[in-house]
């Protein structure tokens, strides 16, 4: 018997979305691993240490390299240099935008305000419509037409997924969005997730942007120069590359509209340097199951439950092995996704999500 | 009006700097116990979202929701800040023989 697959509707204002609230899937009680009180309360306890550490690693990383990129600019010496700072510019901003928006990356509130300005900005994300659209991300975690920050819909655009290893089309919504939010416009998609009372802060941002953005081109006018643009804006493209390497991973090819993020998030073991540079978020059903934990308790948090996952991915490339094919095999049926089985230690998925998905991923 | 005071547990029962739920006749509140311990009491469930913040983190005199980070002045009830915009409720309590009694 064939089965006519689900035509999904990404649209925030689109029918999906709204069956999502009809049925109960949108804002549900989402499985939570069981920890003792006292456990939970040391793993979510806030330190400034390790974050203090980490930002000067990638800041003053940052100056060294841009420095000496600029330095040797106009000799072959500048490449390596440039694409090393672009990584940090483009794909390390990623990870302190997520985790200072959170408010878990430092204990003193203004060290994660400051640190999140610096990272929206290097990642062309307005700070306030994103703090809020990845409130929704934790809220509705890929539920069709609720969470704004699917990064592969199904059936997925591969062309769009190589092209963004560069960001090129990221860089030229962010670009639109930040121009539309600069003339006072905000979209009838972020009114679904942006509380009216914020909005004229988010077309603060968006100006202030501009006018750094205007700023740099004239300096590189004056000087007849695109050094300016390659250490201001143009990491997000070449330097992007890692944070989509390691943020596809997150949820790709996995499950859709459910209420467990054991069968929607996937957790990947990762080399330290990339670990560095993504905040640990390879821990990442972790994350979703308990977002108040700092990203450094993360591992510690993994070690404690995981006899309740599904076994982690045990390399990126384990990741993409599995990943790859489903997308594939989603350009053909949009329902089929992977599967996450669970070790005999860990408590069944729900019966009524687990049991009316398992034929679609088939 | 006369207040209605009910009894929620033994103060020995909360940790200091720390937060526990309790339910009573349907509705749900959390109960704190600040680093100077002293008792305050709030509804238990954000206003932002329907998350209990029993589950959360109490940092001196701030309760962070487990969701999405929002954060209160459980004294005072206080919204703090994005994303959550509207003020918790907030009740007095009382401490009588070493149990804690809320007023709703």
């Amino acid at each position: 018997m064939t089965t006519q697959a689900t035509k999904r509707d990404y649209d925030l204002l689109g029918s999906s979305g709204r069956t999502a609230v009809e049925t109960g899937l949108a804002a549900a009680e989402w499985y939570h691993t069981e920890i003792a009180r006292k456990e939970m309360k040391a793993l979510m306890q806030r330190s400034d240490a390790p974050a203090i550490r980490d930002t000067i690693i990638w800041l003053g990383s940052m100056i060294a390299l841009g420095g000496l990129g600029a330095y040797f600019w106009g000799s072959w010496l500048c490449v390596p240099l440039l694409l090393a700072y672009g990584v940090l510019y483009g794909s390390a901003s990623d990870s302190r935008w997520h985790e200072c928006g959170h408010g878990t990356a430092f204990k003193t509130r203004w060290m994660n305000d400051a640190v999140y300005q610096i990272a929206c900005f290097m990642i062309m994300r307005n700070p306030v419509t994103w703090r809020w659209s990845h409130t929704r991300h934790h809220t509705d975690t890929v539920i069709v037409g609720r969470d704004p920050e699917i990064a592969v819909m199904r059936p997925p655009d591969l062309v769009r997924l190589v092209v963004n290893f560069f960001g090129i089309l990221d860089v030229w919504y962010a670009m639109v969005d930040m121009v539309r939010n600069a003339f006072g416009v905000i979209s009838a998609a972020e009114k679904t997730f942006i509380p009216q009372m914020e909005q004229p802060k988010a077309i603060r941002i968006a100006r202030i942007w501009l006018a750094i953005y205007v700023a740099t081109i004239a300096v590189a006018i004056a000087m007849g120069s695109i050094l300016p643009l390659v250490l201001v804006g143009l990491p997000r493209i070449y330097g992007a590359w890692h944070h989509v390497l390691t943020g596809l991973l997150q949820h790709g090819g996995l499950a859709d509209n459910v209420i467990d993020h054991r069968l929607n998030s996937r957790t990947v073991y990762m080399n330290p340097i990339s670990r560095f540079i993504y905040w640990n978020m390879n821990y990442h059903v972790e994350h979703h199951m308990f977002p108040m934990v700092p990203y450094h308790a993360l591992p510690q948090l993994h070690a404690m439950i995981k006899h309740d996952l599904p076994v982690p991915n045990p390399s990126m490339w384990s990741g993409y092995r599995e990943m790859v094919p489903a997308f594939l095999r989603q350009l053909r049926n949009e329902d089929y996704f992977l599967k996450r089985e669970l070790p005999p230690t860990a408590r069944p998925y729900r019966e009524e999500f687990h049991n009316e998905l398992a034929p679609a991923a088939q | 009006m006369s207040e209605n005071w009910i009894e929620v547990c033994a103060t020995d029962d909360i940790d200091e700097e720390d937060v526990m739920r309790f339910d009573h006749a349907g509705r749900t509140f959390a109960v704190y116990r600040s680093p100077d311990d002293q008792f305050f009491a709030t509804d238990g469930l954000c206003t932002h979202e329907h998350i209990h913040l029993a589950d959360g983190l109490v940092m001196d005199e701030i309760i962070e929701c487990p969701k999405h980070n929002g954060r209160f002045n459980y004294k005072t009830g206080e919204a703090k800040g994005a994303p959550v915009c509207v003020n918790l409720k907030t009740y007095p309590v009382k401490i009588e023989d070493g149990a804690v009694f809320i007023s709703i």
